[in-house]
């Protein structure tokens, strides 16, 4: 039928093929990034999990095995983690705690969440810009320092060290030692105590999410309803919440996934009763060189972690995109509150008063206080801030601004948040421009699915992997790609690139979809290649994106803990880590230091690029 | 100043065949008009001239050169095709003020400021949008916007333009305006111009050939007018013409020296010589007649030139020109009339044409086979 199909050289068309792949820079990168991410990620957690079959020497005696065994397949962790009379101690019990936080944090979080931000953007509160950043300083505070002045708060004299503000309280009205253990131990460890601090960290999350998907609900559509005839609450009922539910949903994934793989906050508030969850348990499993079954854990979690993300996907299902689709977000006439104004805006005040300010208050003075505890004036003091060295106090370790270990972590803390920042964005923005271009492509399927993984894996047993990993040389076909990098900054800044990845690209893509493609494409018309097209058209139009994707991750690693507390050596020491050492050596007043100090640096940073750029978190978060 | 010569071309995304086996010559210095409805591949087409998109079949040749053999996997990258492209959305870079806009390509091609600079201003000029070369284009009203698009494009001179729907964002008057405008630099230039749009206006008043597509087939090329008056079948026939053409059912005797049609409009002989050579030899087929509302009379007396009666449906006078729906039997006719004419509902007329004048397609196989002469 056609003539011409038969005249072609096949030669000239393998070589025109070859040609067209190579040298065009986007299927380079695309082939790069595939290559670096199953690398990176998916070699990691193969890695894993074939350890978890393999026979370690130290557990030779417990198997009866011998030398020879070393290294052989194995269920033997397996059994013993889920059919052993150790289970029940070993993991079903911390695993029912992990579930029981996860859920518990999640709801509330949820509901806290989406409450504040539907009265930050529909209604029509008063001191708005006020309360909108409030709202959001609760992200840049780290879980474990509000765990830390929590602890402030209510610690009860048993643990050891100084009682917390409640219990001095109580003791000066003379209330005895066992009462004020009866009242504030249930309150003050355990449970209850990490859902609620946790609630308020991560209702932030939900905060930004839903907020975003308000943002772009056409409030015509609501109007609509009003015509009807429905109610405000019908309204609320039936239209709004349909049409912000997807977000919702995100948020929970993010929340559970999140709090679940959580250790801080369990390390502070839970260790004193002994409440353990896998989290923890992965943590003393990795600590004490039991990599098996702490990565037989950490797959568990992240089996965990995948099976909210499936239901949650069945869930949204084909509404994911409701948000968008509503409309361009145009007109937005607030609701009035009417006569429950002043009781929700004075609410709000103590909520702020009492979830944000006070925590912080509460750090800012017992950071000044020689023994803790003791409310008088006489105790007041700078010495963990200034002082010198003296025997007397903390082991004769000078106060921060005056210690070599506190000058070291804080520029270790720049560093590392510096460079992942800058690169993290880089890689992200490059992955979000792979995944928006690619869309509906089995290229960037692939690539988003990739990315996706570290977000699934709990952030300890991520650096447990990478330890591992890492600590010895890599090499491919007898040549050593990467040397060893225990114990150094390089280790530090890929586990945190890589784990952050998810939320890099995430910002990156939704940076990305905002551009048009006829823009690059009548660049390409006029002989802009893929370089140039990137640095004069993507970049310049993504440049508010490129800053609140280094906001996200700048501040999530500033304050990051979790992620590199395995990794650390003395010499790397970071900020969150010092602090973490403080209150381990029973020393809070100094941890206090150093947390104030972390807090600051990222809310001036926070402030700067929201000042002079358009950085915004909830877009980068949004997706 | 190019002349393009499409080939078996095939397109598919994913497992939707978008074009089907196209073959189209564009010849140097026309204005060719792609129409259709949308989705037809009017804007494929266009893309895959451009290099945007990839073909999977077929050959492109432009001035006799290969600029895509898909068999061979060879595809000239958008730059070395000598052409510029308006996208419906004018694609403006909005970090960039107009002069930048208009600026880049020749910078990209590392022209020297001087030249840009004068080249820049001799297309802003054409388009008398020069004022405006500091502003950012958002600054600018979508008519403006559309100038700066069409001044990007000409500003390198390309011996090809592709125009993407360029006018649909654009409101009424604005958008009768630019036509004159566009045909106007289509004379001026000469460039070869490649105009894809869904408006049959757009493509009657300015193109020097149509190609009217069908679900991803060219369905008739040709000059506006033979395309008004010959269509090929009932779909280009419908498809063209504001108001819409009248289609009569009716019956044909077909014999060696011409054929008798029979049908609500009385009986009507036609010459062999003016028959299509689709039109069958002999015998009884179903016929559908096709007359433009323009070419009826319309009477209020029966008369020689009025013979066929019917009722009036409804009349719309509009100032320079009247519409008016006449029942005959059980058919719904259009009539144009010049001037301003008040018909009551239900009033008896009497319509009449000379029957040179329309067309006669064969219903079954839907093709013309009787010439408007």
């Amino acid at each position: 039928m056609k003539p011409l199909d038969q005249s072609y050289s096949k030669s000239r068309r393998f070589k025109n093929q070859v040609k067209a792949v190579v040298t065009n820079p986007y299927n380079v990168i695309v082939l790069v990034a595939i290559v670096l991410l199953t690398y990176l990620i998916v070699l990691p957690l193969v890695d894993m999990l074939s350890t978890t079959f393999q026979l370690a020497q130290r557990d030779l005696r417990a198997t009866g095995g011998t030398m020879a065994d070393v290294g052989k397949f194995t269920l033997y962790y397996w059994q013993r983690l889920l059919a052993s009379d150790l289970s029940w101690n070993l993991l079903f019990k911390p695993l029912l705690n992990s579930l029981t936080i996860g859920v518990g944090v999640s709801v509330c979080a949820i509901a806290l969440g989406s409450i504040l931000a539907w009265l930050m953007v529909r209604s029509d509160l008063p001191f708005k810009p006020f309360f909108s950043l409030a709202v959001i300083i609760p992200y840049m505070i780290p879980s474990w320092v509000k765990s830390q002045a929590w602890l402030s708060m209510f610690k009860t004299p048993r643990v050891g060290g100084a009682p917390g503000f409640i219990a001095a309280l109580m003791m000066n009205a003379g209330v005895s030692t066992e009462q004020i253990e009866a009242i504030l131990s249930p309150i003050a460890y355990g449970r209850l105590a990490i859902i609620i601090v946790l609630t308020l960290h991560y209702y932030a999350y939900t905060y930004l999410l839903v907020s975003a998907a308000l943002n772009s609900i056409n409030s015509e559509l609501e109007e609509m309803g009003e015509i009807q005839g429905a109610s405000k609450p019908l309204i609320l009922r039936k239209i709004t919440l349909p049409l912000v539910l997807p977000a919702m949903l995100s948020a929970v994934i993010l929340t559970f996934s999140k709090a679940i793989g959580t250790f801080g906050t369990i390390n502070y508030l839970g260790s004193p009763v002994s409440f353990r969850t896998l989290s923890s348990e992965l943590y003393s499993n990795s600590k004490s060189q039991n990599t098996q079954t702490a990565f037989a854990m950490a797959i568990l979690m992240i089996c965990i972690a995948s099976l909210s993300v499936f239901i949650n996907q069945r869930l949204i299902g084909a509404r994911k995109s409701y948000a968008t689709i509503g409309g361009k977000g145009g007109r937005s006439t607030p609701i009035g509150l009417g006569g429950w104004k002043p009781i929700v805006t004075i609410i709000l005040f103590i909520f702020f008063i009492v979830g944000i300010i006070m925590p912080v208050i509460i750090l800012i003075l017992e950071s000044c206080m020689l023994k803790e505890g003791t409310y008088s004036l006489s105790n007041f003091t700078l010495y963990y801030w200034i002082g010198e060295g003296d025997p007397n106090i903390m082991e004769g370790v000078s106060g921060i601004f005056k210690n070599e270990t506190f000058m070291m972590s804080l520029v270790n803390s720049l560093k590392l948040t510096l460079v992942n920042g800058v690169f993290g964005t880089i890689f992200g923005q490059m992955l979000g421009y792979i995944c928006a271009k690619g869309r509906g492509k089995l290229h960037g399927k692939l690539v988003e699915q990739l990315v996706f993984i570290p977000y699934l894996i709990p952030s300890v047993a991520f650096g447990g992997i990478y330890l591992s990993m890492f600590s010895k040389p890599q090499t491919l076909f007898g040549v050593t790609l990467i040397p060893a990098l225990y114990g150094t900054f390089a280790l530090l800044t890929l586990t945190s690139v890589v784990k952050h990845l998810p939320f890099a690209s995430r910002a990156g893509t939704s940076n990305m979809l905002q551009i048009s493609g006829e823009l690059e494409e009548a660049a390409t018309i006029e002989g802009a290649g893929f370089f140039k097209r990137f640095v004069k058209i993507v970049f310049p139009l993504s440049k508010g994106g490129f800053i609140s994707g280094f906001m996200l991750i700048f501040v999530s690693i500033m304050k990051e803990l979790d992620l590199i507390i395995l990794i650390m050596t003395p010499k790397t020491s970071t900020l969150p880590y010092l602090a973490f050492q403080y209150q381990n050596q029973n020393c809070p007043q100094a941890s206090n230091c150093v947390a104030i100090v972390m807090f600051s640096i990222v809310f001036l940073v926070y402030a700067l690029a929201n000042i002079f750029g358009d950085a915004d978190l909830a877009k980068s978060m949004a997706g | 100043m190019s002349k393009i010569e499409l080939t078996h071309i095939d397109k598919y995304y994913g497992k939707n065949h978008v074009l089907k086996d196209l073959n189209l010559t564009i010849e140097d210095g026309d204005f060719m008009t792609l129409l259709g409805p949308s989705g037809c591949g009017k804007t494929t087409t266009l893309r895959v001239v451009s290099g945007l998109e990839k073909p999977q079949n077929g050959i492109i040749l432009m001035d006799g050169k290969e600029i895509v053999n898909a068999a061979e996997a060879s595809f000239a990258p958008p730059s070395k095709r000598n052409l510029n492209l308006v996208f419906q959305s004018y694609a403006l870079w909005p970090h960039m003020t107009v002069f930048d806009n208009v600026a880049f390509g020749l910078r990209i091609r590392k022209e020297n400021s001087e030249t840009i600079a004068k080249k820049v201003a001799s297309a802003l000029d054409r388009m008398q949008i020069g004022e405006f070369a500091k502003r950012y284009p958002t600054e600018l009203s979508g008519g403006q916007q559309q100038r700066v698009a069409i001044a990007r494009a000409i500003v390198s001179e390309p011996r090809l333009l592709l125009l993407d729907e360029p006018l649909s964002n654009l409101d009424a008057k604005l958008r009768v305006d630019m036509r004159a405008e566009l045909k106007r630099l289509h004379h001026e230039t000469g460039t070869t111009i490649i105009y894809v749009t869904h408006d049959q206006v757009e493509a009657l008043t300015m193109s020097t050939r149509i190609a009217l597509y069908r679900k991803g087939e060219l369905v008739q090329v040709a000059p506006p007018l033979e395309l008004y008056d010959n269509p090929v079948n009932l779909y280009t026939a419908d498809f063209i013409g504001n108001p819409s053409i009248n289609f009569v059912k009716g019956t044909a005797q077909v014999e060696a020296g011409g054929m008798r049609v029979d049908s609500p409009l009385g009986q009507m002989g036609f010459e062999r010589g003016d028959m299509t050579e689709a039109a069958p030899q002999s015998g009884s087929v179903d016929v559908t007649i096709g007359v433009r509302p323009e070419q009826l009379s319309i009477s209020r007396q029966a008369d020689d030139a009025h013979w066929v009666e019917g009722h009036v449906y409804s009349g719309m006078p509009a100032g320079s020109e009247t519409l008016v729906s006449v029942r005959v039997g059980d058919t719904m006719l259009t009539v144009k009339e010049l001037g301003s004419t008040h018909y009551a509902s239900d009033e008896p007329v009497y319509l009449g044409f000379n029957p040179k004048k329309v067309n006669v397609f064969e219903t079954k196989s839907e093709n013309l086979i009787k010439y408007c002469v």
